[in-house]
């Protein structure tokens, strides 16, 4: 099924949905690409393939946010309830951002960078709809 | 499939202008426009006819969600008297006016034109802060990095931390940027701020004791900056001063061919190199704590300009963060990595230090409209080079070469340019 799936975006976060971080594989080089790509940037292979990660990782760098977008402000985030979001290195190699859960975000400077997590995929309520967030928790 | 790295013939700037840069609620993109046209206009020391330039590039970032307008560029040429000329609208995020004067310089160099007015607006307080988060979100990675709530600001604190995790930096490292660059401001009437930390947090002493509340007695600035109620928290270890502000304003630059520059002054100040690269969106770059696509493009910038970075004797970098002016002296071989800290420090980066950065007050305390950023950059040059910046004018008579740093998002877009006064 995997292998029919066009890489894009949006099979991305079907793939989250069903709580599985997806990455790109080139068949020809090898190389992993997280986000997923459609076209190895390498060997300009385009016949990739869908692989699934094991979800370890470490923190690379993260910040923790008190000025918020409407729709975090709208979740009730903000100055008095700060949220962590983040940029984890893949056991496997390649980064990506996502929410930081498992660490007081009022205390950053208790946060460290190279600290293990796991992938922990959420989702939040937008109107009726349920949208899936990638997030890593401290392993 | 090398290529060639010369332009086709030399370009100078004769005119550079821009409107007073703040929060102002009776303005829209297009008075501004011609406000900073206007001042243009009237730095053009032999004059110039209007008539005479034969297209414009407009730089902005996103007057559709800021003031609900697309389709700036006619409406700005309509707004000059240019209704008629080709008019091209440029956006590179945070970097949309540096790459607009790029693309002036190239139509000059390619002979197609003789003289082009570059023009930056960018309209951004009609809207509450976190409309504006939504907004310069956008500038990042809207697929992968702001569904995880990344901000603007938080992709910055990011970088922070990681270079905070190589090399030991500290907060107060990026509070030394903001105190300088407000000095710096200080002295620039145009600016949103014209205020040293010290007066803003002295002014905040005398209202707090004029209404009879208790207040902090800050001795230093590093108090001040360290008091959370007064510098709260945007995005860690980021505060409010660390942030440039949301601006309103505009700025404008009249390029034309080398061979005819004399024609309009004495003092043409000529763009000797151009550079400029793209990268990954921040979260897939293999390095966080240096942006690649500074590197590249300030590499094709010094071998077109046969310069280095150390024969650069006046710099405005793009320091939307005080952690992007750190990455910014770093990625333009000012200073080696991890050392960048430690010649803020000694004050080399100050007006009166051996290497001066942000003269002008930088985007953190002169403002930062988007799209008219990258040309009040280079309009600081423009006067420091011809020795025309008033009260923060750098001592000393030779200086002849200058330089701007222009960031999209967090490098993704990146534009260097060289300047030199013969
Ligand atoms: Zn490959």
């Amino acid at each position: 099924m995997e292998q029919k799936t066009l890489i894009t975006s949006t099979n991305f976060n079907v793939f989250l949905a069903q709580k599985r971080l997806m990455a790109s594989k080139c068949r020809k080089c090898g190389a992993l690409f997280l986000p997923p790509r459609a076209i190895c940037p390498t060997c300009w292979e385009s016949e990739l393939e869908w692989v699934e990660l094991s979800g370890k990782g470490k923190l690379a760098a993260f910040t923790c946010i008190s000025i918020t977008p409407t729709w975090m402000a709208a979740a009730g985030y903000g100055r008095n309830n700060p949220y962590c979001s983040g940029i984890i290195q893949t056991t496997e190699g390649p980064k990506i951002a996502c929410r930081i859960e498992g660490v007081d975000a009022r205390d950053p400077e208790s946060i460290k960078i190279g600290t293990l997590v796991e992938v922990d995929i959420r989702e939040r309520t937008q109107g009726d709809k349920k949208i899936p967030y990638l997030a890593f928790k401290v392993a | 499939m090398a290529k060639q790295g010369k332009l086709g013939r030399g370009v100078a700037i004769v005119g550079a202008g821009m409107s007073k840069f703040g929060a102002f609620n009776d303005k829209i993109s297009r008075d501004l426009f011609v406000e900073a046209f206007q001042d243009m206009k009237a730095s053009v020391d032999k004059g110039f006819d209007p008539n005479d330039i034969q297209c414009l590039y407009v730089s902005a970032f996103s007057p559709e969600l800021f003031e609900m307008q697309a389709h700036l560029a006619p409406i700005m040429a309509n707004a000059v008297g240019l209704v008629h000329k080709p008019a091209t609208r440029i956006e590179g995020a945070c970097a949309s006016g540096a790459l607009a004067m790029r693309q002036g310089m190239m139509a000059i160099a390619s002979g197609l034109c003789d003289m082009v007015l570059i023009g930056g607006v960018e309209k951004m307080s009609n809207l509450a802060t976190e409309q504006v988060q939504d907004t310069l979100a956008a500038a990042g990675d809207t697929a992968y990095e702001a569904p995880t709530g990344f901000t603007f600001p938080g992709l910055y604190a990011a970088l922070a931390t990681a270079h905070m995790a190589r090399y030991g930096t500290k907060v107060e490292d990026f509070m030394r940027i903001a105190i300088k660059n407000h000095n710096n401001g200080a002295l620039n009437p145009k600016g949103q701020f014209n205020q040293s930390i010290r007066q803003i947090m002295d002014a905040r002493k005398k209202k707090c004791a004029e209404k009879g509340q208790y207040c902090i007695d800050y001795k230093v600035e590093m108090d001040f900056l360290n008091d959370a109620a007064a510098n709260p928290v945007v995005a860690w270890p980021l505060r409010l001063f660390d942030c440039s502000p949301i601006t309103d304003g505009a700025a404008c630059l009249l390029l034309v061919a080398e061979e005819i520059a004399r024609d309009f002054t004495d003092k043409p100040i000529h763009i000797i190199g151009s550079g400029q690269a793209s990268d990954y969106p921040q979260h897939e770059r293999e390095d966080m704590t240096t942006i690649k696509a500074v590197r590249l493009a300030a590499q094709e910038a010094y071998e077109m300009a046969g310069v280095k970075p150390a024969d650069i004797q006046v710099t405005e970098v793009h320091d939307c963060f005080t952690s992007a002016e750190i990455l910014a002296m770093e990625d333009l071989g000012y200073f080696k990595p991890g050392t960048a800290v430690r010649a803020v420090e000694e004050g080399v980066t100050a007006r009166d230090g051996a290497k001066p950065i942000n003269t002008s007050g930088g985007l953190k305390s002169k403002g930062h409209p988007v799209g008219a950023t990258g040309l009040a950059q280079t309009m600081e040059i423009f006067k420091q080079l011809r020795g025309e910046a008033g009260g923060r004018q750098l001592p000393g008579k030779n200086l002849r070469l200058g330089l701007t740093h222009s960031v999209g998002a967090t490098g993704a877009t990146s534009a260097i340019h060289i300047y030199e006064r013969r």
